[in-house]
């Protein structure tokens, strides 16, 4: 099997607020292999955007990181702002979700690509002007190659164009060519397509998809959407109260699935195919602030135990007929919570 | 009288929704013949009017935002109709054209079968009594912004009494409990009464907006994307509420959603908007399992699911929905369409075509009438274009 | 039913009166709690009060005449100098006058000064913001485009235009102060009318069956009201400054009425051998603008909506 590119280990943010310490990130263990498509699926406050900052190193101060970020064995967080920011687009890159804020919108977006390649030092060469022409000439054609990939039509055309003459799609395009214009090994996506009609969603989806198969670049996709990630992703982690309560293949998660978290979630998004009646999971999402003791999701948990209010229960591997359940490039399929644990329920007996 | 006791006399037993979802999959058998609220060739343009400077220095002139062009809309009485489509298709302001917060440019509304003049309509109640009252009273709107659509600086108590006002609930006695029963009946704990939106959750600010346009005890409610901002999980629960309250009530929505699996789960007929038009349109279980419009087939064919067994085969449309201020002449669908017919696409605008139970304007239907003919969505695929032209 | 029982046993006048208490109760403890995290800006609201009672209380706290001086006491100095005395704690002028007597009666002017030109300014700016925000269109641009006339004169040239014009007095000097004043007050209300306009809660009123004026007074103005009333704050310093600076050129409030400008001014002649008589209502501006500064930067934080995270 191979290793693991990226990997995090205990990874905690903590941001100190008026009222006490908020743990954006608790404890997160994930592991991102070459040429995966891992999920990150969660509600709003979860942490799964806080996941993808903390990766970059991207969290402003007073919040801190604790754990690790292992990049082929190297710990991102150790490294300093300089070091990092040669990382940052050559290594890993960033899509967020609202292109029109990321774009600058005082430059032609072909420049914000070539800025990239430039930043980088791609293409090496002459930096003063005016004895970069050559060098220019290359970033352009590189920049023009770029965008013709992600689909942008008539680059030459849309080199010049600036941020808002793009609609929603071709920003988010833009976007991803900026992205891509070093070749990243890996490419987080932070709900990437959330601001898109679904038609426009599709041909993003579509085009990370042949990114994902012609580069093997890795992608982490945070999303609040299931149905997409189902579709999308070969690994799904759910995240509650910054917490990964389940993870496993997407067969796995979605098909068997075992946090009562994941088994509400999927009961209560409208399905296209039968109409049936919802199951909306009681309760919100609990104040990072003021987490309850135990389990994060008791209080709204139909299985609620006594214990999950007391105990700390740790990602347990999914036991059927026996045997943990492996995934075939070795994943095991894993859930926090206590029926995991061996603990009988009363109702068991 | 209590609300309670109000809102019990309404309700008859078999007002369930639905039972009436069953009737409705047979529209001409079921349904009284006067629609409860109708939208005649309903039309809306914004004019962009630049200004003294923009006009002589840079030559600009006066463009219209044809957002919502002669569409055609019935509703039936406690039915929910979907109306789906694209940001920027025109559902919001067709919303609101029908709640009059919108001024048609040019169209008619029909109320009960009269027609709308001014702000007062004549209604009919159950008992047959015949009274006018402002539109506002009849209609009701739940706007899709939890956090914009409630005065940051009015509790829930100050927000729920202006509706009461206008309904003529005066003493104050009378509107404590009554805010108090509506926070009840959408779920809201009534001592909360004296808190301000920012001390309430999103989904819970929902609820309060949802009040707020139950308190008039409106006929029609149009909700205009009362969910697209709320998690996943709290989603269900506002859709949840509005079912419960539709069948309690008998209330008749205007669901717009660009979510197709909320609009499929809550909607009994569906219509589908793209750039200002209602392309197709019909009962929600025929649409969903047939659609015949090729921008409804893409439509459902890119929405990610969860369940294996309802994903369809992708079509992926070309380029962005264009801009209405220059919409496409003909059939504003023809530059990203998959299966042109060809010139008459682009030249002009395709009638409603009746298949089966849904009508759909697209011209692939004019020389095949019956719906054994019509493409279904499993024969589409990326290039279908050339066996059908 | 258990809770409309219970809140039926209570007369309706009493509870809502008890609910009007309660929430100004709430939002003032919150409000005070908010700014009493801006201890600078505390320390200036506190100065600002002092002046203010200074004064209200102006007879009660001096002990010369501010108009009437001896010649025989002309240009005393300060007490904590050499040859001064507590008589005149802080010196006296040409005229012999108590220093520390008119900077206290210069107080009454300056702030009545400020506080009255500030507030028909509001009143005036706040009304046409409203109604060119809220209707927009050709009575918007009218109105915007006379402000953007007025705005391109600078303030205090206008002002000294006005009361070349107008003639000095009280009355004249608050209506040179308004009759621009008012631009900064309609530009903030209007734009804040705008921005709020495109907000939901405003159609949810018009379906909820209120008029415009309803609308306008009692859903929005409400909302834009902490930034004016910041505003308010900052600008009584302005229009206190500006004040001084027409009387110190002759053209504000008249001698032998005291006021700070014309002090500052008395005092040129003598400031090599009698250099407190124009420092020390020098200070007295500085210290009490600045004092508001202060406090309106604070309240600034505390209430400017676009500054809260909710």
């Amino acid at each position: 099997m191979a290793r693991p590119i990226l990997e995090l280990r205990n990874l905690t943010t903590v941001f100190p607020t008026r009222r006490g310490e908020v743990r954006a990130v608790d404890a997160v263990n994930l592991a991102l292999y070459p040429g995966q498509i891992l999920g990150l699926v969660g509600e709003s406050g979860c942490g799964k955007s806080t996941v993808l900052l903390s990766i970059l190193g991207l969290i402003a101060r007073p919040g801190r990181i604790t754990g690790e970020v292992l990049l082929d064995g190297r710990d991102l967080t150790k490294l300093s702002n300089r070091e990092l920011r040669r990382l940052r687009g050559k290594e890993i890159a960033m899509i967020f979700q609202d292109p029109l804020s990321t774009l600058n919108p005082a430059f032609p977006v072909g420049e914000q690509i070539r800025e990239s390649l430039r930043l980088h030092n791609m293409l090496p060469g002459p930096w003063l002007w005016p004895f970069d022409a050559g060098r220019r000439q290359r970033e352009k054609e590189r920049v023009l190659q770029v965008m013709e990939e992600v689909g942008i039509p008539a680059p030459e055309a849309r080199y010049r164009a600036y941020p808002h003459q793009f609609s929603g799609g071709m920003q988010q395009r833009a976007l991803i060519a900026i992205g891509l214009a070093c070749n990243p090994r890996i490419l987080l996506a932070d709900e990437p397509t959330t601001a898109l009609d679904v038609t426009i969603q599709a041909q993003i989806i579509a085009l990370m998809k042949r990114i994902n198969q012609e580069h093997g670049a890795a992608i982490i996709l945070v999303t609040h959407d299931l149905g997409l990630a189902a579709e999308f992703c070969d690994h799904i982690a759910v995240m509650y109260a910054g917490r990964i309560v389940e993870i496993g293949s997407v067969d796995q998660v979605i098909e068997n699935p075992q946090h009562p978290y994941t088994q509400g979630l999927l009961r209560c998004i409208p399905n296209l195919k039968e109409r049936r009646p919802l199951q909306p999971i009681p309760g919100s999402v609990p104040d990072l602030a003021d987490l309850p003791l135990g389990c994060a999701f008791a209080p709204r948990c139909p299985d609620f135990q006594p214990v999950c209010a007391e105990g700390f229960f740790r990602l347990q591997p999914v036991i059927e007929n026996g045997r943990k359940k492996v995934h075939r490039s070795g994943e095991v399929h894993m859930a926090r919570c206590l029926r995991l644990t061996g603990y009988r329920m009363p109702e068991d007996d | 009288m209590t609300e309670r006791e109000f809102f019990s006399l309404q309700t008859r037993p078999e007002g369930r929704l639905r039972v009436e979802r069953d009737a409705s999959a047979h529209p001409s058998e079921a349904r009284p013949t006067t629609p409860l609220i109708e939208a005649r060739r309903l039309t809306k343009h914004f004019p962009i009017q630049p200004s003294l400077l923009a006009r002589l220095l840079a030559g600009q002139r006066d463009r219209l935002v044809r957002a919502v062009d002669e569409v055609d809309l019935a509703i039936w009485s406690g039915e929910t109709v979907g109306l789906v489509g694209e940001s920027g298709c025109g559902k919001t302001t067709l919303g609101r054209m029908l709640t009059l917060l919108h001024r048609p440019t040019s169209g008619e509304i029909y109320f009960q079968g009269r027609p709308l003049v001014g702000h007062r309509v004549l209604t009919t109640d159950e008992t047959g009594q015949v009274s006018r009252a402002p539109y506002y009273r009849l209609t009701q709107i739940v706007f899709q912004n939890p956090y914009s659509s409630l005065n940051p600086r009015k509790t829930v108590r100050q927000i729920l009494t202006a509706p009461l006002r206008a309904r003529g609930v005066k003493r104050p006695a009378d509107i404590e409990a009554e805010v108090r029963f509506l926070m009840d009946r959408v779920g809201l704990n009534p001592s909360h009464i004296d808190r301000y939106p920012h001390q309430f959750s999103g989904g819970q600010r929902q609820r309060i907006g949802i009040a707020r346009a139950l308190a008039m005890r409106p006929l029609f409610v149009v909700a205009d994307e009362p969910v697209s901002s709320l998690d996943v999980s709290i989603q269900a629960q506002v859709i949840n509420l509005l079912e419960e309250l539709q069948a309690e009530y008998k209330l008749t929505y205007l669901f717009i959603a660009h979510d197709l699996s909320v609009i499929h789960h809550i909607s009994d007929r569906v219509a589908v908007m793209y750039l200002g038009h209602i392309v197709e349109e019909g009962a929600t279980d025929e649409l969903f399992a047939a659609p015949r419009h090729p921008y409804t087939q893409a439509l459902l064919a890119a929405v990610p699911v969860v369940e294996k067994a309802a994903r369809r085969s992708r079509i992926l449309l070309q380029g962005g929905v264009p801009s209405p201020i220059d919409p496409p002449s003909g059939c504003r669908f023809h530059p990203r369409c998959f299966v042109k017919k060809g010139q008459i696409c682009e030249q002009e605008k395709p009638p409603f075509f009746q298949v089966n139970g849904q009508r759909v304007a697209c011209w692939l239907y004019d020389d095949h009438p019956h719906a054994a003919t019509a493409p279904s969505v499993d024969a589409v695929s990326l290039e279908p274009a050339k066996g059908r032209q | 039913m258990a809770t409309t029982t219970a809140t039926e046993s209570i007369p309706s006048w009493r509870y809502t009166w008890g609910v009007r208490w309660r929430l100004w109760r709430q939002n003032s403890l919150e409000f005070w709690r908010e700014l009493r995290k801006h201890p600078v800006s505390v320390a200036g609201g506190v100065v600002v009060l002092l002046y203010v009672l200074a004064a209200i209380f102006a007879e009660q706290i001096t002990w010369h005449s501010p108009e009437l001086g001896n010649l025989r006491n002309r240009l005393m100095p300060p007490a904590f100098m050499a040859g001064g005395s507590w008589e005149f704690p802080l010196g006296t002028d040409a005229q012999g006058r108590d220093i520390y007597t008119r900077i206290v009666f210069g107080a009454r002017i300056s702030l009545l000064v400020g506080v009255l030109s500030v507030g028909v300014s509001m009143v005036v700016g706040v009304a046409l913001g409203a109604l060119a925000g809220y209707r927009r269109g050709r009575i918007d641009s009218l109105i915007s485009r006379f402000a953007d006339l007025l705005l391109a004169f600078p303030f205090l040239i206008f002002a000294i235009g006005m009361m070349a014009f107008l003639g000095p007095g009280f009355v004249n000097l608050i209506l040179a102060l308004t009759f621009k004043g008012w631009v900064e007050f309609f530009r903030l209300a209007r734009g804040d009318m705008i921005a709020e306009g495109t907000r939901e809660y405003v159609e949810a009123a018009r379906i909820t069956g209120q008029k415009d004026w309803q609308i306008v007074v009692s859903e929005m103005l409400p909302n834009i009201l902490p930034t004016i009333f910041v505003l308010t704050t900052l600008r009584i310093g302005f229009m206190i400054v500006t004040e001084a600076s027409l009387s110190f050129l002759g053209l504000g409030i008249q001698p032998p009425t005291p006021a700070w400008g014309s002090m500052v001014a008395d005092g040129r002649n003598h400031l090599l051998n009698a250099w407190w008589v124009s420092t020390m209502p020098g200070v007295a501006i500085v210290a009490l603008v600045l004092a508001i500064n202060l406090f309106g930067e604070g309240l600034r934080d505390v209430l400017d909506p676009r500054l809260k995270i909710e």
